[in-house]
């Protein structure tokens, strides 16, 4: 479904990713974790073209994403993306954030996308808070609208950039049991997080990044029990025992 | 302060009152043409191609850096040069202050699109949509409501600015008053009504802008 | 377009001679008139963010008033209006025995202009720094004024070397409007060039580049200034 292949990307003279391929199959949930600064956001936004890369290749559905002549924006209708800080747009309420995209890129009608957007809220718990605007909300129920929205698109693959991480204590649950709840019915997903506990839970495999590398990719069962590198030990240690 | 007559100011009203309705006229104009200028300037200055960019960007620092007496000698030049005949001092100064205002314009609008976060872009151009459907849908309502309050007050500095057609002698407020002062002798009484007059006018709208924008904020 | 080119002209005396002098008086005006600017500026914008009393009203009232009336109209006040309504004696000391009157006029108009906008940047620059360190200094057992005087107003002054850069452009912009009472500045001199030879783009060409020129000397000497004092910094750590 995403296929990555020595994929490099740098910023200057500062090389962010060096050389990274992975690949994800339809219905399978890949977590990719490390620490900050690993390239992980930057690797997650080379899959739908919003960072260009330098060298390498990345296929979404059998389309190459930095092909000049792809159709990026084709693409990206294809595959949902839920951000670290929502971004909701704030002047829409949220129903009008969730049809959005519905009505001038997939080109429904008006009354078609808000009935889509009225269920689609619903499911993510939020039926009461069509009228709402984000300032109206709490982070946690934008988060949940942004999810709403990119589902809105009937996606075939979802990124999430560390879709947990802006959220207060209280809030992270309601929202990673609505991403689990989406893995559930076979969606295929690609999460940047710091919630191991999800990974445990949800994830297929488990990608672990640093210095711009993918040092280990392997099922999840055998990251959490043995991992094969030292950083990757040193990293679970520190994010498992606080 | 006796020997003054301040009954000069009754009897010459109607012209002074035709000077005013050409200061706002040279407003009026120079805000709308400015404005629609201003928005082009910018979407070049954003613009990716350097080709676009650099000479916009080049245009507005020479007119945010020459001073507006100058500009206004240039297009009174300029112009009836340009098209091959005479033109009236009025066009030639509505020109010349679109063209000066539309610069100031310009980095207002700039400012206020460069301000929406930039994830905002990232999460519309996320589901599918295109560059100018970005721009459209979601960048420019959230920058037009962050522009409007410096939009307002750029109006109160082009109406200021207006008093400067006075060295082209065209009949705006000033200029009348000052016609009065010379011909009647008063300029204490003239000069102090303008600078009054000014004063209210600028003095209101700049505090009813802060009384309006506090009221936004809370 | 049929013009007759002749950039010669500008090599041709007495031509020069009045550019020159012109630019001389450009520059001569804007760094006297930035120099009273500043002076009451940053006065009136320490008064100005006083938490209360009467200093901050009394400028509030000249920040008022000075940023509400055009510049040429203040410029008319001061040469035509001020000498009439002082005391006879001192009006006409003014008229007849103040050396260089025209110059002063201008000077005195565009710096107490100029002060104003100064004052408001003054006020912002000492704010902005103040929201985040004057509830720091009081913690430490400073007395409000030593927290003002020891911190806010030399911060805040460093603060705003930059933004202060675009206030002095204004002054010498400012400096042109002193040519409707009479002093032959740059951009007089360059329409007076034009005049007498009919040849307006050298002439005013010669004057644009003037002021771009004064423009990039004094936005490189303040990015200068402002490198050294750490403003960048500051800005960015109260923002």
């Amino acid at each position: 479904m995403i296929v990555l292949k020595d994929v490099h990307k740098s910023y200057g003279r500062q090389q962010i990713l060096r050389g990274c391929s992975a690949s994800v199959s339809l219905g399978e949930v890949v977590v990719v974790c490390g620490p900050s600064g690993s390239g992980k956001s930057t690797l997650i936004k080379c899959v739908n073209g919003l960072v260009p890369f330098e060298q390498g290749t990345i296929t979404v559905d059998g389309v190459s994403v930095s092909d000049k002549t792809t159709d990026l924006p084709a693409l990206r209708a294809k595959i949902g993306m839920v951000f670290q800080n929502f971004e909701l747009y704030p002047h829409m309420t949220a129903l009008e954030n969730v049809s959005l995209a519905q009505i001038h890129v997939l080109k429904r009608s008006r009354t078609e996308a808000n009935a889509r957007s009225e269920a689609l809220l619903a499911r993510v718990g939020l039926g009461t808070k069509l009228a709402s605007r984000p300032s109206q909300l709490s982070g946690g129920q934008q988060q949940r609208v942004s999810i709403a929205r990119a589902l809105a698109m009937d996606p075939k693959a979802m990124l999430f950039d560390e879709p947990t991480s802006a959220l207060d204590p209280e809030m992270i649950n309601e929202v990673l049991e609505v991403m689990q709840a989406l893995a559930q019915d076979g969606m295929t997903m690609m999460v940047v997080t710091h919630e191991m506990g999800f990974a445990q839970r949800v994830a297929d495999r488990v990608l672990f990044m640093d210095g711009g590398e993918i040092l280990e990719d392997t099922p999840k069962a055998q990251f959490f029990k043995e991992p094969a590198t030292e950083r990757a030990r040193q990293f679970l240690t520190k994010v498992l025992t606080h | 302060m006796s020997n003054f007559d301040w009954g000069i100011i009754a009897k010459s009203w109607g012209f002074l009152a035709e000077g005013m309705a050409l200061s706002a006229l040279l407003v009026l104009v120079a805000t709308v043409g400015g404005l629609i200028l201003g928005f082009g300037l910018a979407l070049m200055r954003l613009s990716q191609n350097r080709l676009i960019a650099v000479p916009a960007a080049a245009y507005v620092t020479v007119m945010r850096t020459l001073p507006l007496v100058l500009v206004l000698f240039w297009f009174y030049f300029l112009i009836p040069l340009a098209i091959g005949r005479p033109i009236g001092s009025l066009m030639s100064a509505l020109i010349a202050f679109v063209m000066f205002e539309a610069a100031f314009y310009c980095e207002i609008i700039r400012a206020g699109i460069n301000n929406v976060r930039p994830g905002q872009t990232e999460a519309g151009l996320a589901s599918g949509l295109r560059r100018f459907q970005v721009m459209r849908h979601i960048v420019m309502p959230q920058a037009l409501r962050a522009m409007t309050p410096l939009v307002l007050n750029q109006i109160v500095i082009v109406f200021q600015d207006t008093s400067l057609v006075y060295v082209v002698a065209l009949h705006d407020f000033l200029t009348n008053a000052s016609i009065i002062a010379a011909r009647d002798g008063r300029p204490t009484e003239m000069y102090t009504l303008v600078a009054v007059v000014y004063l209210i006018i600028c003095l209101s709208s700049t505090k009813a802008l802060d009384y309006w924008r506090k009221g936004r904020a809370a | 377009m049929n013009y007759r080119w002749n950039w010669s002209i500008l090599l041709q005396e007495p031509y020069t001679e009045w550019l020159w002098s012109g630019l001389q008086l450009t520059v001569a005006i804007s760094l006297a008139s930035w120099v009273v600017a500043l002076s009451i500026g940053v006065v009136a914008g320490v008064m100005r963010s006083l938490p209360g009393g009467a200093l901050r009203a009394v400028a509030g009232v000249y920040i008022d008033v000075f940023r509400n009336v055009p510049p040429l109209v203040q410029l008319f006040l001061w040469y035509f209006v001020f000498p009439e309504i002082v005391p006879e004696s001192v009006g006409l000391w003014i008229k007849r025995d103040l050396p260089y009157p025209e110059f002063v006029t201008a000077v005195v108009a565009i710096g107490l202009f100029a002060g104003s906008r100064v004052a408001e940047q003054v006020r912002a620059g000492i704010e902005q720094v103040g929201s985040h360190l004057l509830p720091a200094a009081l913690a430490t057992g400073l007395r409000p004024m030593q927290a003002y005087r020891l911190i806010l107003v030399p911060l805040g002054l460093r603060a705003i070397v930059g933004p202060l850069t675009s206030e002095f452009l204004v002054t010498v912009k400012m400096s042109s409007l002193s040519l409707t009472i009479g002093i032959l500045e740059l951009t007089a001199q360059s329409r007076h060039v034009e005049n007498y030879t009919f040849q307006g783009f050298e002439a005013f060409t010669v004057a644009t580049v003037g002021y771009l020129v004064i423009g990039l000397c004094v936005t490189g000497l303040m990015r200068l200034i402002d490198d050294r004092v750490g403003g960048a910094a500051l800005r960015k750590a109260s923002s």
